[in-house]
């Protein structure tokens, strides 16, 4: 398990994860800059992502949809903030209709990224954050539907909490 | 007027600010205004109007007027909520740092990447 440490910020609706990897920066960079080797961690094991466009640049946008099991897509995007390889990463992180055009209806969240040597490997400090209450709300609401539950986590609560070994 | 229990204890920890901690106690009963609770800590009014502000916006506590007074009220099921969404996102992003650590075991298992690592999927 390389998660460290985990504080939840409840006023501010933010998470921070810090976790420890036996690799060197660099290498830790390329699973956020090479669109494949996103595509492996970032949906869980049910719901593999496919990333269709990757522009890691400010301004910039990554658009990917994850497959359910019955073969429903699930359309999200990023808009990059700021990056600075292979050191740092904010972007916003939501979902969009089939058409890929932003969905308002369903919650964005902030991701920053900061990676540091560390021991012999690599820091990776994440903290992710609701914009608002209201789109917390919508992470709730749509914990509630059942397709959605999986992709956005429910499964991955499942997975960490029944085996060491996924896949 | 301080309420104290293990229960709003434990619902409150996850608050980064004691101050925030401690306004989000005294205002369970909804019984305190902005200034009555300024007050209660050796800081300026508008500090404590700021850290109501940052409360407000997350949901956590609810403001009513009544008369030319604020009154804060708590939301107990507002900070559960919160919790519950932060859970949510935990549980995702372990799964991803999980996730991660196996694509990198799998490739430093193989001496070096190359970019025929693009085709291995």
């Amino acid at each position: 398990m390389s998660v460290s440490s985990v504080d939840k910020d409840v006023d501010n609706l933010a998470l921070t994860l810090v976790s420890d990897f036996d690799a060197p920066i660099e290498r830790v960079w390329r699973l956020w800059a090479d669109p494949r080797q996103l595509e492996r961690w970032w949906g869980p094991p049910n719901y593999p992502a496919t990333v269709e466009f990757h522009d890691l640049t400010p301004g910039g946008e990554v658009t990917y949809f994850m497959t359910s099991p019955e073969g429903d897509k699930y359309r999200g995007w990023w808009r990059i903030t700021s990056v600075d390889p292979p050191l740092s990463l904010e972007f916003t992180d939501g979902f969009a209709n089939s058409d890929g055009t932003v969905n308002t209806e369903l919650s964005t969240t902030t991701v920053r990224v900061r990676l540091s040597t560390h021991n012999g490997g690599t820091r990776m400090e994440l903290r992710t954050s609701y914009e608002s209450r209201e789109t917390m709300e919508q992470m709730l609401r749509m914990g509630q539907s059942e397709g959605l539950q999986a992709a956005v986590g429910q499964m991955d609560a499942l997975l960490v909490a029944s085996s060491p070994g996924t896949r | 007027m301080v309420v104290e229990s293990d229960d709003t204890d434990r619902l409150f920890h996850a608050l980064a600010d004691g101050t925030r901690r401690d306004i989000l106690r005294r205002s369970v009963r909804g019984e305190l205004s902005v200034s009555q609770l300024a007050a209660a800590y050796p800081m300026s009014f508008a500090a404590v109007q700021k850290h109501v502000t940052v409360l407000e916006r997350a949901g956590l506590v609810t403001k009513e007027r009544r008369g030319k007074e604020q009154l804060v009220r708590t939301d107990p099921d507002a900070v559960r909520r919160a919790r519950t969404a932060l859970e949510q996102l935990e549980a995702t992003w372990r799964g991803r740092v999980d996730r991660m650590s196996q694509v990198l075991s799998r490739t430093s298992a193989t001496v070096e990447d190359t970019p025929n690592e693009r085709t291995d999927r």
